[in-house]
């Protein structure tokens, strides 16, 4: 077991050094040069304001050279500063991270609970009217585009019935409730976008839930098990539910660039403090430190993610360990 | 055959008539401003209402559904064309070009896709044409992967020894024997893709980094919606429909053709 970590650990290193190259590429290959903005904006600045700014930043130099000077940076988390208000970039994203996270995590369970929840009672129940309907959701939450899907809430529970306010993470005068009363608050603020990014992610789960299950209750274990007289309940939920968890570690995993890219989506529309939205806003402003900031540290989420999903994987499965 | 693809069959239809026929079936200038029109609800004069400008909602619904498949189309063909080439040499080759090929699809699957397109797309001045690029260059690393599968089960079968005993070039072979035979996972997934090719664009229009008004799309329309949200209804409802049945339309169609292609 110990071997396999660090083989892994050790594989993720080239993936990093890739991940770094191309946020690099990505920004400076493009044609225009990040100072081009500025200037556009601004049709008084000179030539020579945006030498100084270009030298500012180091835009002056051979890519090579600003190459080598990022990854040298990165190695210690100096990402630099922020073209928009000068603070250090990590900085900045360390302060909006834990809410970004939060919400992930969050909907992650959700998503994880209800999933098997449903994905079981649809492969229990294949082919009845719940199990139609459901699938008929499903197909619902795979098309369903995530920043429409908030409109309407926001305009039926947030204007029309007034229950849930529609922006912003705390209220205006949240500095004066009690404990609860703040937890109250921020729930009341994180309903929305929590219901919306479970929604498409339920979709997938509780499908592939439901396939998985009905593989797995043709197995001849499950047969035996039923004809050793146990009820239908009892050998779906010890004996098919374990099997069918497996290979969802893995399709976890997997969902974690997505929920993170959809977090642009929703922390924008509702104004929340969270790194998607700072995301959003260093696009908008050509903030290009912040931008490949965020790249490189999304996509290492990624990564991590889905090598703490494999460890755990090869942990639950013992099949998988002694295969490597 | 199968209801899940009649379905989508006919929904893609609706919409491909509606979309190449727009200047025909749309009675008014999809971006002439009316003023004594602002707001308009549904009514004989508007079928769908107009908006904040009085420009005539279904006029403008039916030349987005144009931007809408032309996106979704056109970048999932770059996709497929980036798939199919680097799926295949990675399985066909194998080596050191395979284990190069599949890092990289493994370091460009970890990026969040969002947030590469939303980089590049505000980098690059927007433009449908980059919009389809972005999205096409971003979304080729399943194609691959599936291809590169099919391909290593299908050289070690007996026609491609067959092929090679004839004398036929690595090329042709791909091209010729091995990529006609790997075709069939990666039309449904492509039917998937244009799907959620659709979705990028909406969203990238929404944030206002894709599609640029005046021209219409159902992403910027809904963007416009955010300003009279709770007053014309009518503004957030229809264009998001359309974008919800055209993406179900697909994700109908692909799994439609996965189900007639497994009997």
């Amino acid at each position: 077991m110990l071997t396999y970590i660090i083989k892994r650990l050790l594989g993720m290193f080239p993936l990093l050094w890739g991940i770094i190259t191309i946020s690099f590429m990505v920004i400076h290959l493009a044609p225009g040069k990040p100072s081009a903005l500025t200037e556009a904006m601004n049709p008084r600045v000179s030539s020579e304001v945006r030498e100084r700014l270009n030298k500012l930043y180091g835009l002056d130099r051979p890519l090579p050279i600003q190459y080598f000077d990022w990854c040298r940076k990165i190695v210690t988390l100096d990402f630099g500063v922020s073209f928009i208000d000068g603070r250090p970039v990590i900085r900045k994203i360390g302060e909006r991270l834990p809410l970004t996270v939060f919400i992930n995590l969050t909907s992650l369970f959700i998503i994880l609970f209800l999933g098997i929840i449903i994905g079981l009672k649809c492969a229990s129940q294949a082919g009845s009217l719940y199990d139609h309907f459901m699938s008929l959701l499903v197909f619902i939450g795979f098309a369903m585009p995530g920043f429409w899907l908030s409109l309407l809430l926001m305009d039926f529970f947030g204007l029309k019935l007034r229950w849930l306010p529609i922006s912003g993470i705390t209220s205006l005068d949240f500095e004066y409730f009690t404990f609860w009363g703040k937890a109250g608050d921020l729930l009341r603020h994180l309903a929305l976008p929590l219901f919306v990014s479970c929604f498409g992610g339920l979709a997938g789960i509780s499908r592939y839930i439901r396939q998985n299950t009905l593989e797995i209750l043709k197995t001849p274990y499950i047969r035996a098990a039923r004809a050793r007289g146990l009820t239908r309940s009892a050998v779906l939920i010890q004996h098919a539910l374990p099997n069918t968890l497996l290979p969802v570690v893995t399709i976890l995993g997997l969902s974690i660039p997505g929920l993170i890219g959809g977090s642009v989506i929703f922390e924008s529309i509702f104004a929340l403090p969270g790194v998607g939205r700072l995301f959003y806003e260093a696009v908008m402003a050509r903030d290009y430190p912040m931008i490949m900031a965020e790249l490189v540290i999304g996509a290492a989420l990624t990564l991590w993610g889905n090598f703490l999903a494999d460890i755990a994987y090869s942990y639950v499965d013992p099949r998988i360990r002694y295969k490597r | 055959m199968k209801p899940k693809l009649l379905a989508g069959i006919i929904i893609i239809g609706i919409l491909s008539v509606g979309a190449i026929f727009a200047p025909l079936l749309a009675k008014y200038d999809p971006n002439k401003i009316v003023l004594e029109d602002v707001l308009a609800g549904p009514t004989q004069k508007h079928i769908l209402g107009a908006d904040q400008l009085g420009r005539d909602l279904f006029s403008r619904m039916l030349f987005g559904a144009r931007v809408s498949l032309l996106v979704g189309v056109i970048a999932v063909g770059i996709a497929v064309l980036a798939g199919l080439v680097l799926g295949s040499l990675a399985g066909f080759l194998g080596g050191i070009t395979d284990t190069l090929i599949m890092r990289f699809v493994d370091i460009m699957l970890c990026f969040p896709a969002f947030f590469l397109i939303l980089a590049v797309a505000a980098i690059l001045e927007p433009s449908i044409f980059n919009i389809m690029l972005i999205i096409g260059l971003t979304s080729w690393m399943g194609i691959a992967r599936l291809v590169r599968a099919e391909i290593l089960s299908l050289k070690e079968k007996e026609f491609i020894l067959a092929a090679r005993a004839i004398g036929l070039s690595n090329f042709r072979i791909i091209l010729g024997h091995l990529i006609p035979n790997a075709l069939n996972p990666v039309i449904v997934n492509a039917a998937l893709g244009v799907g959620s090719a659709i979705l990028l664009e909406s969203s990238l229009s929404f944030l206002g980094l894709g599609v640029q008004p005046p021209q219409a799309s159902w992403g910027n329309i809904l963007a416009e919606s955010k300003a009279v949200l709770g007053a014309a209804w009518w503004m957030s409802v229809c264009p998001g429909l359309a974008i919800l049945l055209t993406v179900l339309g697909f994700n109908l169609l692909g799994e439609g053709l996965r189900e007639t292609s497994n009997q």
